[in-house]
């Protein structure tokens, strides 16, 4: 039977912040691609408003069922996401010199953007079974580690070193969150030091040197990455204190701005919101994730608990990645801004984030 | 669920700092945002708005020097020269209208045309600069430069400039460029740098070697002011340039043979047949590849597309024609190696031959009489081959000519190659539904009927006949120059020919009887190209009279009557010294009617000319 607790302790206040926040996702897409003009690119906020239904709808349905059954389905999942991968190293459709994409027809989808989910599902139910106060040792740590490294590396020669990077901190903040010992940690901090400059030296080729380092430092690249933090950040600072309003970003329309409806999104809200309006945005995005967290606390079963962080770090480490990438801050990565960045997969799996959040917020009375 | 114990009441403390600790980092991370966004758009906000206003900040292209040709003797046939290229940036360049109007005073042009142009190149965005004229000359870039004030947004570009230096000399060899298309863009990988507006090979061997000819573009990121001129220079890359291409051709016998050539539309390919090295390849007429280079005019375009000759065609690789006589030397070689003949086999001439319903002419209507193999060559007498061809059979000859080179791409580096056609009882069937009539291998053996061939493939088959057997892939480059000792190791390998040749395994017997039989066609006393006869060199060859249609056997022929470009095409393959062979010719004059009249003499020349053969 429906239990009626259910609808008792659903989060409304999280609810709400999901929906605003893709509210102004949309809106600010609409600026991006239109300028408030109509053209011929304005059919991609269409898209995005359909991706979002999807999403919502998917949110609907799966919060009804009960979260701790992904506990059981989680190497399923995996494996289904896992294979996805691989599928695209074969099949998949190339873009900008990389494979990303699985094309089903109508649409295509991003197989590395759904793994960060089941990555997060998988982790979850390790770390809930071998927890323990002193933290985890190494041999407890060993079956985690393999489990990212093989996605890890799909996603790496596609080559995708942002979306594989973001990654590999998800799962890092979960495994610190449930503690390693102080030995373990240790061990493997310094063995990465040390790795690092052997594989420089030996591993690598010096075009993917060239490569990696252009990505660390983009102003070895000033006609390509340089130039395009230039203009995002004349775009973010000219819109100075109160912004220049509503469809009235210059940069965006005159298109010095790069990808301006995927990654650089936020560029063209705080151009025409100013500090007052990027503040807002930035402050509801910390709040979610402060959410998250407390929804973490809320949950009094180890599962849910980490699962609630896990899902949270996602939401966290793309929200930083990419506002500090369009500031200058940090190095272009292909990271999407949730909700407010174009693109289906990326909607879907922020989409499923939400609904994971909602799901372990209204069972949390399982405890009393 | 495998998990169903709950949390203990003394580890939630435990939690609880941990979750703390996870909203300590999580406000950090988002301050540091937060002061960055101040930073960026209070206290620095002002000089961003500035930029945003009139945004300064441009990315100019540095256009990579490409490569240099030159010929096998190293001399410069391809280099670039200084131009000057006027460009507009149409967000400076404001008021638009009046810029344009002074500038087309200043050009003396209407200044429609000017806008017909930036119409043109409406999907460049306004920020960054669009071609208006290329290569203006200097009277004009005094002109503009000294106005420059009152030209806000205009520039003048010193940019490297396509020359070819002998003009139409190996055009259709060396190829011309033109601006990228769409289709062209897309296929390239995005490391290369393309982009759209950029010049790239499109024929010839400027396409063919385009990636190790064009380099690297560069480019910098500069500010300007507001009226376009550059302030100061952000950053910088410079291109790579492209390296240098030494070809195989010799440009004194280019010339040579496209002088012999003028005026008529004709073949001629030059090979030493050793190497496989190709010495010449004309394609008459010709064009200039230098027309190209700023777009040609609709003119231009008409005259070049209409011409009855074909001027755009290299005809040297992709011009197919029926082999005509020259084929007889494929029908003599698949006989005597076949046993169907040997050297002493007599077949009588009566200048016909009866087959089924029909009756086979030979070219010479009172006969030869009796021939043997060698008279048969040197006489190109149609009814002795008849013979052979019956005997072989469709599918046996056509294995011969295939092993030869015919029908197949020669696989030189050139685009747009024609593999011809050697058919094949199957081939017949599998194409019309009709079977093979025997009737038709009379006329494959001399050369007549569904076979094509290119003059390439007949300048290889003459050098396997000249060097004892070896198909050789033609080769058109003897070295590469790399400008970048890092480009190269990338570049160069799959560049480098690979020497991919087949040895035939045809008895010393029958090539003798061949050679001995081609070199009685020049120098017998009854040779059909006696005439080209040259005193101190001994010539083999080979004439051929390719019908262009079919002609109603029995007609009278009155050359007056067949309009031009219904005459039969000439042919003529050649090579020499005989005893020890060091070019091989293949020459085809389009409607030449006779390959001893026409097309033998260019070859005697360009032997001659090569050799350095006095008389």
């Amino acid at each position: 039977m429906f239990d009626r607790r259910l609808i008792q302790y659903f989060n409304w206040g999280f609810a709400g912040l999901v929906l605003l926040l893709s509210g102004l996702g949309v809106l600010t897409l609409y600026s991006a691609v239109s300028g408030g003009d109509p053209s011929p690119e304005q059919v991609l906020y269409v898209k995005q408003m359909i991706w979002f239904g999807i999403g919502y709808s998917i949110l609907l349905v799966t919060i009804l069922i009960d979260y701790r059954r992904l506990e059981g389905g989680a190497y399923f999942i995996y494996i289904g996401c896992i294979l996805l991968l691989i599928a695209v190293l074969f099949v998949g459709r190339q873009a900008g010199g990389s494979q990303r994409w699985l094309s089903l027809g109508f649409i295509s989808i991003q197989p590395s953007e759904l793994i960060k989910v089941a990555i997060v599902i998988l982790l979850a139910r390790c770390y809930s079974s071998t927890l323990s106060t002193e933290g985890l040792n190494f041999y407890q740590l060993l079956k985690p580690m393999i489990l990212v490294a093989v996605p890890f590396f799909l996603i790496l020669i596609q080559p995708d070193l942002g979306t594989a990077m973001v990654m590999m901190l998800i799962a890092a903040s979960m495994t610190l969150f449930v503690k390693v010992e102080k030995k373990t940690l240790l061990t493997i901090v310094l063995t990465g030091v040390m790795s690092v400059p052997l594989a420089w030296f030996t591993l690598l080729k010096s075009y993917q040197k060239r490569r990696v380092l252009t990505f660390l430092d983009p102003e070895r690249d000033p006609l390509g990455a340089g130039y395009h933090i230039i203009q995002s950040k004349i775009a973010i600072g000219s819109g100075m204190i109160s912004g220049k309003g509503l469809f009235l970003g210059t940069q965006n329309t005159l298109s010095f701005l790069p990808e301006q409806h995927t990654d650089f999104i936020f560029a063209v809200w705080a151009e025409e919101w100013g500090f007052i309006g990027s503040f807002f945005m930035v402050f509801l995005f910390m709040l979610l994730i402060i959410w998250g967290l407390n929804i973490a606390y809320a949950c009094k079963e180890p599962f849910g608990t980490i699962l609630a962080v896990g899902v949270t770090a996602i939401i966290f480490w793309q929200v930083i990645i990419n506002i500090s990438m369009v500031m200058g801050l940090m190095p272009v990565v292909g990271v999407p801004l949730p909700f407010v960045s174009y693109g289906g997969s990326s909607v879907i799996t922020i989409m499923i984030c939400a609904s994971i959040l909602l799901n372990i917020s209204m069972r949390r009375f399982a405890a009393e | 669920m495998r998990n169903s114990f709950y949390i203990k009441i003394e580890d939630r403390e435990w939690y609880r700092r941990r979750l703390i600790g996870s909203i300590i980092i999580v406000a950090g991370a988002f301050l540091v945002i937060i002061v960055r966004l101040f930073q960026l758009q209070a206290i620095e906000g002002a000089e961003y708005r500035r930029l945003s206003e009139h945004n300064c900040i441009r990315l100019q292209s540095i256009p990579p020097s490409r490569g240099l040709i030159y010929d096998a003797n190293g001399e410069l046939l391809v280099d670039n020269r200084p131009a000057f290229n006027l460009k507009i940036v149409v967000k400076d360049a404001d008021p638009l209208e009046e810029t344009l109007e002074k500038l087309a005073a200043l050009l003396d042009t209407a200044p429609e045309e000017l806008q017909e142009t930036l119409k043109n190149s409406r999907s460049v965005p306004s920020y960054q600069p669009v071609l208006l004229r290329q290569d203006i000359d200097r009277d004009a870039v005094a002109a503009i430069e000294v106005n420059s004030f009152d030209l806000p947004g205009v520039s003048v570009e010193i940019e490297p400039r396509r020359q070819y230096i002998f003009g139409d000399t190996a055009a259709h060899f060396l190829g011309y460029m033109g601006e990228i298309n769409e289709a062209e863009l897309k296929r390239q990988p995005k490391e290369l740098g393309y982009r759209s507006g950029d010049l790239m090979g499109k024929f010839g061997v400027e396409r063919a070697f385009d990636g190790f000819l064009r380099g690297k573009p560069g480019g910098r990121q500069v500010e300007v002011n507001a009226s376009g001129q550059v302030v100061h220079v952000l950053q910088e890359i410079p291109a790579k340039p492209g390296g240098n291409i030494y070809l195989t051709l010799d440009r004194r016998l280019q010339q040579k043979a496209e002088e012999l050539t003028q005026e008529i539309a004709a073949v001629v390919v030059v090979m030493e047949p050793n190497r496989g090295d190709i010495l010449a390849m004309v394609s008459s007429p010709s064009f200039d590849p230098n027309i190209f280079l700023g777009g040609l005019s609709n003119s231009q375009w008409e005259y070049l597309i209409g011409h009855p000759y074909r001027p755009l065609e290299n005809k040297a690789v992709q011009g197919e024609y029926a082999p005509a006589s020259t084929y007889k030397i494929v029908t003599a070689i698949a006989g005597l190696e076949e046993g169907v003949i040997d050297e002493k086999t007599r077949i009588f001439c009566p200048g016909y031959y009866p087959f089924g319903n029909r009756v086979f002419r030979c070219w010479r209507r009172g006969g030869h009489g009796t021939m043997d193999v060698k008279s048969a060559l040197s006489q190109s007498c149609d009814v002795y081959f008849y013979q052979v061809g019956q005997k072989l059979g469709v599918d046996r000859l056509a294995a011969y000519a295939k092993e030869m080179g015919l029908g197949q791409y020669t696989d030189i580096s050139l685009d747009r190659e024609s593999q011809g056609l050697i058919p094949t009882a199957a081939w017949k069937r599998r194409r019309t539904g009709i079977p093979w009539m025997e009737g038709e291998t009379l006329s494959l053996a001399i050369g007549q009927g569904y076979n094509l061939v290119t003059p390439l493939q007949m300048a290889v088959l003459t050098s396997a006949v000249a060097n004892g057997g070896r198909v050789l892939k033609p080769r058109i480059l003897s070295r590469l120059a790399p400008a970048d000792p890092d480009l190269p190791a990338e570049a160069a390998p799959e560049m480098e020919q690979k020497e991919a040749e087949h040895y035939l395994e045809w008895s010393r017997e029958t090539m003798d009887i061949v050679r001995e039989g081609l070199w009685r066609v020049v120098n017998g006393t009854r040779g059909t190209a006696r005439v080209s006869r040259l005193e101190g060199v001994e010539i083999c060859g080979k004439t051929g009279t390719g019908q262009v249609v079919s002609r109603k056997t029995g007609e009278k022929e009155v050359k007056e009557n067949v309009p031009a470009h219904y005459r039969a095409h000439a042919w003529f393959v050649a090579y020499a010294p005989a005893q020890a062979p060091k070019i091989a010719v293949s020459v085809l004059v389009e409607n030449g009617e006779h390959g001893s009249s026409t097309a033998a003499p260019i070859a005697r020349e360009l032997i001659r000319h090569y050799l350095k053969v006095d008389g």
